[in-house]
């Protein structure tokens, strides 16, 4: 009984630190391939559309329903103290050091990631990797490199627009709906919010592009058994993305804390 | 391996090389196993420039397994491969990349890029090469187009093609940057026998065209004597016989006359 269960952690520990090689290999492969090799400037232009431009409408929603009701419950709690007006600076500190990047992080996962996944894991089971393969076109610098690259530009993007909506959005709830005094809203915020937490943000952004990136590249060529293969591959690299952004996002809070420290000092 | 002539008994250890020419491709020992299944085990084939071999085995023999060896898709677990002098075993994805501009591979579905058009299929190699005017890659387009017996079909995508114009635009795509060698995977398998017939003749074609070397895999018989200067027959892991298709009809091997006949082993002991 107790061999057995050493085996089963053993093994999956096992599959563990072999699945994170595999990511870390398909990384370095990436990047040396970024600065060894020529960029396919078309495919990577369609990835920025498809990740950048596409995800648009997404992130305006998320950033300003988050802003928005974020600033609302913060009303209600600050106000009985009689700090209405520092609202402002809390919705957008959270927002550009946690929530924007957090947020957004997992909605390009659940929107990009399954399609880089789904895409990958289709050319695998049909073939048309091998196809590449056998043209003499390696597959990361033709699939991998132009969405990693367009990843890495996109998201850091993608979360300033959506920590800007969602500061609009608060600050709309707040004094229009919510009776705030908006010069004050606005000095408490500015005030308050330094470069750094923006720089923190966009670090996070940065760094939770390329997990999304490569662990749902990695799920779409690693895909194996037809449809089902690659409606599990698509669904493991958002649930592994996903993950991933929560788990990391604490490690770098706590690290990226240390050189961006909140608050005013 | 059954070497023939001057006997069809599968006893023979030689080594399986014909005439003084050297080889586009050797295969040597060739081994691999998948899922603690043993596919190829120690398969010795050389192909010389300029013919056309046949692989012929049953289905799940290992032939399609063998392909993608030869092209370097697969790692095998022991052997060598030469292609035109150069061991490809070891060699990493990059290097491949060099022996693949010399050999092409039609794949059994196909395997054409199905967000492209059939133009930008066949153009793709090229583009890939760093050809950019429109003008050169269409004029190069067509004339494969013209090869294939295919015109005007530019702008279809895949997923509107029969399986056979599937198969000629892969084909297409394979040779339009003139490979010295072109590997076939059951180029004829789901076609009607007409379709199957123009297949045939379009590798005859290129073969005196282009003077490319061919590999093809099949379980057809009439495609194997078809377009065959050599057949070999994989079984169970070996080249169990190669030889010419004359050589190959007149053998009288229990095994080999099953696989022509088309008798499985219940049909033959019936008999």
């Amino acid at each position: 009984m107790i061999t057995r269960f050493f085996n089963v952690l053993g093994g999956g520990l096992l599959s563990f630190f072999q699945y994170l090689g595999e990511l870390v290999l398909l990384a370095g492969d990436t990047f040396r391939s970024i600065f060894t090799h020529k960029l396919r400037w078309k495919l990577f232009l369609n990835q920025i559309v498809e990740i950048g431009l596409l995800s648009q409408v997404l992130v305006i929603i998320t950033g300003g329903f988050t802003g928005a009701v974020f600033s609302a419950q913060a009303f209600f709690q600050f106000n009985k103290l009689g700090m209405g007006s520092a609202v402002g600076a809390v919705v957008s500190v959270s927002l550009c050091r946690e929530l924007a990047p957090v947020l957004t992080a997992l909605m390009v996962a659940g929107r990009v990631g399954a399609a880089m996944s789904a895409e990958i894991g289709t050319m695998k089971v049909t073939e048309q990797i091998d196809a590449l393969r056998a043209l003499a076109v390696h597959p990361i610098d033709y699939l991998v490199v132009p969405r990693a690259l367009a990843m890495m530009i996109s998201m850091p993007l993608l979360v300033a627009e959506c920590i800007a909506f969602g500061i609009l959005a608060g600050y709309v709830v707040a004094v229009y709906l919510l009776d705030v005094n908006g010069p004050y809203y606005v000095e408490n915020m500015v005030h308050w919010t330094r470069p750094r937490d923006i720089i923190m943000g966009l670090t996070k952004a940065f760094c939770f592009a390329l997990l999304i990136v490569f662990i749902s590249c990695h799920k779409g060529l690693t895909a194996r058994e037809g449809a089902v293969g690659v409606g599990r591959a698509t669904t493991e690299a958002v649930v592994n993305s996903s993950l991933a952004v929560l788990i990391v996002n604490f490690f770098l809070t706590m690290g990226l804390n240390i050189i961006f420290p909140a608050g005013h000092w | 391996m059954i070497e023939a002539p001057p006997s069809a008994e599968p006893s023979a250890k030689r080594h399986p090389s014909i005439g003084n020419s050297s080889p586009m491709i050797a295969v040597r020992s060739l081994a691999k196993k998948i899922d603690q299944q043993e596919i190829l085990r120690g398969v010795d084939l050389e192909v010389n420039t300029g013919e056309t071999l046949v692989i012929i085995g049953r289905s799940g023999g290992g032939k399609s397994v063998l392909l993608k060896h030869i092209v370097g898709l697969m790692e095998p677990d022991a052997g060598e491969i030469w292609i035109q002098g150069q061991n490809i075993i070891g060699m990493n994805e990059r290097e491949l990349g060099e022996i693949r501009k010399k050999v092409g591979i039609l794949f059994q579905s196909g395997a054409l890029f199905d967000s492209m058009t059939v133009e930008d299929n066949i153009a793709f190699p090229l583009r890939e090469a760093g050809e950019r005017d429109p003008k050169i890659l269409h004029e190069k387009v067509a004339e494969m187009l013209e090869v294939m017996e295919m015109e005007g079909q530019e702008d279809k995508m895949p997923e509107s093609l029969s399986g056979g114009m599937k198969k000629r635009v892969g084909l297409a795509r394979s040779i339009i940057r003139r490979p010295s060698c072109v590997l076939y995977d059951e180029p004829t398998s789901g076609l009607d026998p007409v379709v199957a017939d123009s297949i045939n003749r379009l590798i005859h074609r290129l073969q005196k065209r282009f003077g490319m070397t061919s590999v093809v895999v099949t379980h057809d018989m009439k495609s194997a004597f078809d377009v065959a200067d050599r057949i070999a027959y994989l079984h169970q892991g070996h080249i169990y016989f190669h030889g010419t298709p004359r050589q190959l009809q007149k053998s009288t091997d229990p095994l080999i006359q099953d696989f022509l006949l088309g008798r499985s082993e219940q049909g033959a002991a019936a008999c």
